[in-house]
């Protein structure tokens, strides 16, 4: 009878014993990581079935955030999906494919001007944010002091200063510049890493095999032999991409932007949530957000995933 | 003698051997790629000249018509006024800067503690949800912190983190790359040395501590690094869950900085702005040379499939 009481709290101490150090090593990075990460997501998701002005307690109204989001939020569908759309196209696969292009001339490269190289390379990624907007703020500077306008009324090809970050017409090819420039991060490291590490009896058989150049051996050996490098190098570049949606409002200083002209998602999301307090329907543009990652997570997992 | 150099000598500027990825030395076929190379990295390495050349000019030149990229005459005016500035609110700036330097230091500590014990277990250890934790981690490689800015709002001010040197730490703890990263790189660590020590009566914290993170030093500098870079640059979280002074970083007075300056265009906050970038820029790039060898055998464990 002792015994069959006992049972439950002798396998629980069974357990303890055999896998409950594993729990424990685990156990502070879990707290961060259900704080900081499980939680807020599902308290976006939770809260985009709301409506929520931060003073009042949540209420419940159902899909209306998303109706409204689809049907009714004219800047949302006019400004804000046509850029974040424009804007991740060209810096994602844009930048993905600059990363990749880069780490393969430079592993053609020796050690040492590799190296140098590298760093020069990584070195705009670790500006990000702040030091960044001294820099480009006065490159673009909109009166005549500014670097860009300086140059190119010295060679006349302006007449008249132009307001860089106040056009409507120039904002987004500044921000997607300026976001390439800075592009080359850890999946840029990666993949150098990635294609250094290729066994280079590969290419000696496969050059037996008939392959001529270097296009074809790209396509038939680098690539093949990288997959798992190239998958994260692709995460990150989906990550960096809608992480770096806030460069707008630094480029041009204030939310919205000029005629909205530089308005992505992101700005959407703070717009509505701190600007305006309506955190139920900034909650649901989040959970758009989070889905358009995931999308594209998924598209680069068909390309370059194992089981794909 | 003479053979042998003439041999090098056909290797170097010939085709006689293709070098091919990582080769030896210098070949002539790599002209090419200098050549490709160039004006990319002139567009990506004159910005940040730009810091340097900027942050050492004298006020007249700062102002100056046409504008000039290099410094003519350096000074170090903008250093000296930088940190004999009081900001608006009365914090002298080595303030935002000795926060800063703590904030960093504790929470890349921290960081590669609660990374490295964890990643340890995820690649070590046997325990029923160990696939499952690490598929969990895996998805949120593609975690978009910017997007979930409320919901972390909400928590930080329902656990009573707002305003605490705390909430600059705990945050950037959980990072799933860093984690993922380190795991990788301890899958390369034959069970078999786990094993042995086992016998021998080591216990789990002394597998961790003699064993696993002298043997993973590149995967912990990687994280360093990363962890450096996320925090050390990092403003946002000064303006929203800070609101004593002596409590925000030098990231975010560097922001206040520049916004000030587009509005009211001051002569020494132009050189300030320029003093502190640089300032901000600099551990950056010491940190990333010194450790750049490790990140790279890092780099090589990381693919995901």
């Amino acid at each position: 009878m002792i015994s069959t009481m006992n049972a439950p709290k002798i396998r629980f101490k069974k357990w303890l014993g055999k896998e409950g150090s594993a729990y424990a090593f685990l156990s502070m990075y879990a707290l961060m990581f259900i704080v900081f990460i499980v939680v807020p997501v599902l308290v976006a998701f939770f809260l985009s079935f709301t409506f929520f002005d931060t003073i009042r307690v949540p209420k419940f109204n159902g899909l209306r955030n998303y109706i409204v989001l689809l049907t009714q939020d004219d800047v949302f569908m006019k400004y804000v999906l046509p850029n974040t759309i424009k804007f991740s196209v060209i810096v994602g696969p844009g930048g993905y494919l600059l990363s990749f292009v880069l780490a393969w001339v430079l592993a053609q490269l020796p050690r040492v001007s590799r190296t140098i190289l590298a760093l020069i390379l990584y070195s705009p990624s670790m500006t990000t944010g702040v030091a960044m907007s001294v820099v480009w703020l006065t490159f673009f500077s909109g009166d005549q002091n500014g670097y860009l306008n300086s140059l190119l009324m010295n060679m006349s090809i302006i007449r008249e200063p132009i307001q860089w970050l106040q056009s409507p017409q120039y904002l987004m090819t500044i921000m997607i510049i300026v976001t390439l420039w800075s592009s080359m991060g850890v999946g840029f490291l990666a993949m150098l890493a990635g294609i250094l590490e290729i066994n280079p009896e590969l290419y000696e058989a496969g050059s037996l095999d008939g392959i001529s150049n270097r296009i074809q051996e790209i396509i038939y050996i680098t690539i093949p032999s990288m997959k798992p490098q190239m998958l994260f190098g692709a995460v990150m570049a989906i990550v960096s991409t809608f992480q770096a949606g806030a460069i707008g409002v630094t480029l041009s200083g204030s939310n919205p932007t000029p005629q909205y002209a530089g308005q992505l998602i992101v700005n959407h999301i703070e717009d509505f949530g701190f600007l305006r307090y309506e955190m139920g329907y900034a909650a649901a543009v989040s959970v758009v957000l989070l889905l358009m990652v995931l999308l594209f997570t998924r598209l680069a997992n068909k390309l370059f995933g194992s089981e794909g | 003698m003479k053979a042998a150099i003439k041999q090098s000598f056909l290797r170097r500027y010939t085709g006689f051997r293709n070098s091919r990825i990582n080769p030896k030395g210098f070949h002539v076929s790599q002209i090419k790629f200098y050549i490709v190379l160039f004006p990319l990295i002139v567009f990506m390495v004159l910005p940040i000249i730009f810091i340097f050349s900027h942050a050492f000019k004298p006020p007249d030149e700062l102002f100056a018509y046409p504008p000039r990229f290099f410094v003519v005459n350096p000074t170090f005016k903008n250093f000296t006024d930088l940190f004999s500035k009081m900001s608006t609110s009365g914090i002298p700036v080595s303030r935002y800067l000795f926060n800063s330097i703590l904030i960093t230091a504790v929470t890349v500590l921290a960081s590669i503690i609660v990374s490295t014990t964890a990643a340890y277990a995820l690649s070590k250890k046997r325990f029923g949800l160990k696939k499952a934790l690490f598929a969990i981690n895996t998805v949120a490689l593609m975690f978009v912190p910017i997007a979930v800015t409320i919901p972390r709002f909400l928590i930080i001010e329902k656990v009573n983190l707002m305003d605490t040197f705390l909430v600059h730490i705990l945050p950037g703890l959980a990072m799933p790359v860093g984690l993922f990263l380190i795991k990788q790189f301890i899958d390369g660590i034959p069970d078999e040395v786990i094993e042995a020590a086992q016998i021998d009566g080591a216990s789990d914290l002394m597998i961790y501590w003699r064993i696993i993170l002298p043997m993973i030093k590149p995967a912990i500098a990687t994280i360093a690094i990363l962890t450096f870079q996320a925090t050390w640059n990092n403003a946002d979280i000064s303006t929203m869950y800070i609101n004593s002074e002596n409590l925000k970083t030098f990231a975010f007075y560097l922001s206040t900085l520049t916004s000030t300056t587009g509005g009211a265009n001051t002569v020494a906050g132009q050189g300030m702005a320029a003093a502190a970038s640089l300032i901000m820029f600099l551990p950056n790039l010491i940190i990333f040379v010194l450790l750049q060898s490790q990140v790279m055998s890092t780099m090589s464990h990381s693919g995901l499939k």
